[in-house]
């Protein structure tokens, strides 16, 4: 992603002192900082203080920014670095991890066994219905949405991240990848284990639902 | 890495692979041609893309107000 217009004005007003444009960055940016800061980092205050951090480190170094990447990618990237000499936990095995998990997203209940002509297919009870359409603003959309939002929170951190990065915030798979240092391979298990655990949850609550 | 046609439970595991375009050219056909016979897979990519609009949906939580003050405190003391 390139520097969009209005981000080159409010950089420019930071630039001046703009204090509103300050305020606005925040308001766009900070939240969602801070919900990836918690993944690296031990508490609450402590994401607090990464997140902190980060800003601070943009207003010393906002003279410099040159918009070769968006603002959001630069403040991601800084701020990762930052957490990553915050946080406790032990991520150096963490991609051999990924790899050596295989299990499948979608219980192996749900498919036809091995004495079946047709093994690996959907049992007929258990083959998937579509999802209903939900209007922007309906009573069910605003009800999945709160359902997704409470499994997102209960993913695995870095299934977590992930997912936040790609389909909550729109980054795309190479930014991604190069925030996290992970690989692309990687980046993809995480991403799809994370949206299968949300399609489930999604999933039954639309059957208990009918 | 299988050759013939896809099952099911192997389509399952491809779908974000295939939704960023990233299967090889083989895969890629086996997954679509598996899609033209298969509703449930079919339904299931449905839902999967029904589940990441969904949570591009998900807004965040307001900043805490304090948190917030503090940082705007950060602004005017570094000027």
């Amino acid at each position: 992603m390139i520097t969009t217009v209005d981000e080159v004005t409010l950089i420019a007003a930071l630039r001046d002192g703009d204090e509103s444009a300050f305020a606005q960055l925040v308001d766009k940016h900070a939240a969602a900082m801070l919900r990836v800061a918690r993944g690296y980092v031990p508490s609450h205050e402590i994401a607090e203080e990464v997140v902190q951090e980060t800003w601070i480190a943009l207003l010393k170094g906002i003279d410099k920014f040159e918009g070769r990447s968006s603002l959001r990618t630069w403040l991601f990237t800084v701020m990762i670095n930052i957490a990553k000499t915050r946080g406790v936990r032990e991520r150096r095995d963490a991609d051999a991890a990924v790899a050596a998990y295989t299990g499948g997203t979608v219980d192996p209940a749900r498919f036809r066994g091995d004495d079946d002509p047709y093994p690996g297919h959907w049992l007929p009870d258990e083959a998937p219905s579509p999802f209903p359409d939900t209007p922007e603003g309906s009573v069910l959309g605003s009800e999945l949405i709160d359902v997704a939002r409470r499994e997102l929170d209960k993913l695995p951190e870095r299934q977590r991240i992930v997912v936040t990065m790609r389909d909550m915030l729109g980054f795309d798979s190479s930014e991604v990848v190069q925030l996290l240092d992970i690989s692309t391979a990687n980046q993809r298990v995480l991403l799809h284990r994370g949206r299968a655990a949300v399609r489930q949850v999604l999933e039954d609550y639309l059957v208990d639902r009918s | 890495m299988s050759t013939g046609p896809m099952d099911c439970n192997e389509l399952v595991e491809l779908v974000t692979a295939y939704l960023d375009g990233a299967l090889d050219p083989d895969t890629r056909a086996r997954f679509d041609s598996h899609l033209v016979d298969c509703d449930g897979c079919e339904n299931y990519l449905q839902q999967f893309r029904e589940t990441v609009r969904t949570v591009g949906k998900i807004t965040d939580d307001e900043l805490d107000p304090a948190f917030r003050n503090r940082l705007l405190d950060a602004f005017k003391d570094f000027r």
